[in-house]
């Protein structure tokens, strides 16, 4: 009975019903259109970023991330390969071996730092799709004993596929490491910084290079989508001794890419929270006059003997109902442009393709379908209105029939 | 007879501290069971606010009043709405029946707080509806009947509960005279064939001169309290 009283008093008064549901619905709809854009943007950004070189989890040796040095490498076994291989969710493993070194042009006589990173080339295209980047030469092979380069770094020490490549490094403890490689090809990458500084080695000759043989410095994993990424985490590191291994995702191996993102989410708060106290304003007006008409009604329904708390819970349900019944016209709605833009990215334009595609993206500006945009909306305006349904119930256990039936 | 309501030395005394107004002043009553009473007099007498405090619907500032056998002026607000609730029956002037519920929901309303079976109500509802001469207009929300219609609902909202006994405040007051005469045989064959107690404060002569009893308030005071037969008896009154 109290539900089929708080729902049809909704309808007493449809025109005020109305304007307080359609701004319920203007702000829901608003919130989740904006978010969801905000999201879907970001989510694209890390996507390309996470798939562009640091994969979305790392396992290294214990101590390697704080030390980053060679001496923390550790063996990749088959065995080892094989559990981590089989848990769900994991689309590739690339095992690495990073260190950094010193790139000669021996004809130019010009040299730069670069950043070697020995791969298996068939399970490196896997993670992060290198051989779509090469494009000068050709992509290698697990036994050549050639590398690739980036673009950029290929451009300043004057090199093309075919020239021959300079590398001195330190390697496994000390080791010298020093060789010299022929170029087979040129990879473009969006991103400045590893356009700058990468060059790739087979990883077997990457191991003898740096004196390392059969050894890796991380095993980057590539997960099918990283909403999966905590679960898929817990299982890596439950198949691991956490004495001798340490596991990261993406968040943690690129922080300042989470504080961007928080920060950019923070900026979208205020007006949002300036949308939402508008409207809350609107549906506490609603509240009053509604609270306000019904004393004698109250006072009634008092005196034939409706507990305060039975009438009070009516009133705080009427209150939901119409907040609820804009929630849901509001994501309604939204689901429109929300799922019309995220199957047909917003283009940027020419102005803007051009700063996109230096970072590897396209100018698009997605929106996102995760569930948590349409139901977070819905548990902001349920607590709002419960907030503001606190004015009729406690009117209601003040009230003092005989007066509210005079008045 | 049983008596259904005992009043003891009633005091009601509007600002007390600044300047006392005193609406009831040292109100003794013993209404019994099946008695059909008006409380009379000029407005500002104090009927209105004798029924409040009969009815629990407001406290007096001094004495003590039992309904049924229970001192309600000694329960607690919540025990109060619960009392009101199984004991007692109102009937508004303004009808105040909810808007948003039909005929047949309003006088079932009391019943569904009472927690009686969905067969229990059906059939009262059913009963009532005969009574009150509505059958026709069980689906019917407030503002689709008349003034008329309306306080009949209220009457058989006020039944629906099966109370002590029924407190109308002046019931007939916003209907015209037909519908005032047709509520009012409707009352009295309730409280002729079923024994129902009726205690409203009235205006309305017509109203006076049918009740059994009728006690005059003046300025707080009983002035009169008289038992007579019924002048006129309900249309289908076998007698």
């Amino acid at each position: 009975m109290i539900f089929k009283l708080a729902f049809r008093n909704i309808s007493r008064n449809p025109r005020r019903t109305g304007i307080t549901v359609s701004a319920i619905l203007f702000a829901v709809m608003s919130a989740v259109f904006m978010n969801s854009m905000e999201r879907g943007t970001w989510d694209r950004l890390i996507d390309n970023i996470v798939s562009f070189h640091s994969g979305h989890i790392q396992i290294h040796a214990k101590k390697y991330w704080e030390e980053q040095s060679l001496d923390y490498s550790f063996e990749w076994t088959e065995a080892l390969n094989k559990s981590i291989s089989n848990i769900n969710k994991i689309k590739a493993i690339a095992p690495r071996i990073e260190g950094f070194a010193l790139a000669y042009n021996y004809s130019d006589t010009s040299s730069k730092g670069v950043l070697l990173v020995g791969t298996d080339p068939e399970k490196e295209n896997n993670m992060s799709g290198l051989e779509n980047r090469v494009c000068k030469g050709a992509y290698f092979n697990k036994e050549d004993k050639a590398v690739l380069m980036a673009e950029g770094l290929a451009k300043q020490l004057k090199i093309l596929p075919g020239d021959t490549l300079t590398l001195i490094s330190q390697g496994y403890h000390g080791a010298n490491a020093a060789g010299r490689y022929p170029v087979k090809g040129i990879v473009s990458f969006g991103s400045p910084e590893l356009n700058k500084q990468l060059v790739y080695l087979p990883l077997k000759e990457a191991q003898y290079f740096f004196d390392a043989e059969g050894l890796i410095s991380s095993a980057v994993v590539s997960i099918e989508n990283r909403l999966f990424l905590k679960p898929v985490l817990k299982n890596i590191k439950a198949e691991l001794d956490s004495s001798k291994f340490e596991v990261m995702g993406w968040d943690e191996i690129m922080p300042e890419l989470v504080q961007a993102k928080e920060m950019d989410e923070l900026g979208n708060y205020l007006p949002l929270g300036i949308l939402y106290v508008v409207i809350s304003f609107g549906i506490f007006g609603t509240i009053i006059m509604m609270t306000k008409e019904r004393q004698y009604e109250f006072a009634v329904l008092t005196a034939i003997g409706m507990s305060r708390f039975r009438l009070a819970m009516t009133v705080w349900l009427e209150t939901v109902f119409l907040g609820m019944i804009g929630v849901s016209g509001g994501i309604l709605i939204s689901l429109v442009p929300v799922g019309y833009f995220h199957f047909n990215p917003i283009n940027m334009g020419e102005q803007y393709s051009e700063t996109f595609e230096k970072f590897g993206m396209d100018p698009l500006m997605p929106t996102s379908l995760a569930p948590d945009l349409f139901y977070v909306q819905a548990i902001i305006v349920f607590i709002i209105t419960s907030v503001l349904a606190l004015y009729p119930i406690v009117n209601i256990l003040r009230l003092k029939p005989v007066e509210a039936m005079k008045s | 007879m049983k008596k259904v309501i005992i009043t003891e030395d009633i005091l009601k005394v509007y600002n007390p501290k600044t300047i006392p107004v005193y609406a009831l002043r040292h109100v003794d009553l013993e209404i019994e069971s099946g008695e059909f009473t008006a409380i009379v007099g000029p407005s500002g007498s104090g009927k209105t606010t004798l029924l409040n405090i009969i009815g629990g619907l407001d406290s007096p500032s001094g004495g003590k009043v039992w309904v049924n056998g229970q001192e309600i002026t000694a329960m607690t607000d919540s025990e109060l709405i619960n009392f009101r609730k199984d004991n007692i029956g109102f009937v508004f002037q303004a009808y105040n029946l909810i808007p948003v519920l039909t005929a047949k929901e309003n006088i079932e309303f009391v019943m569904l707080l009472q927690h009686r079976s969905k067969a229990e109500r059906a059939q009262r509802v059913k009963e009532l509806l005969i009574a009150v001469g509505l059958e026709d207009k069980q689906n019917s929300r407030p503002a689709q009947l008349s003034g008329g219609q309306q306080q009949r609902v209220a009457v058989a909202r006020a039944l629906a509960a099966s109370p002590a006994f029924i407190l109308a405040d002046e019931p007939t007051a916003n209907l015209d005279s037909k519908s005032a005469s047709n509520l009012l045989d409707i009352m009295l064959d309730m409280n002729f064939n079923e024994g129902v107690t009726f205690v409203f404060s009235t205006h309305d002569q017509r109203v006076i001169d049918r009740a059994r009893r009728v006690i005059t308030l003046v300025d707080g005071l009983v002035d009169s309290d008289v038992r007579r037969p019924p002048i006129y008896l309900p249309l289908n009154n076998p007698l």
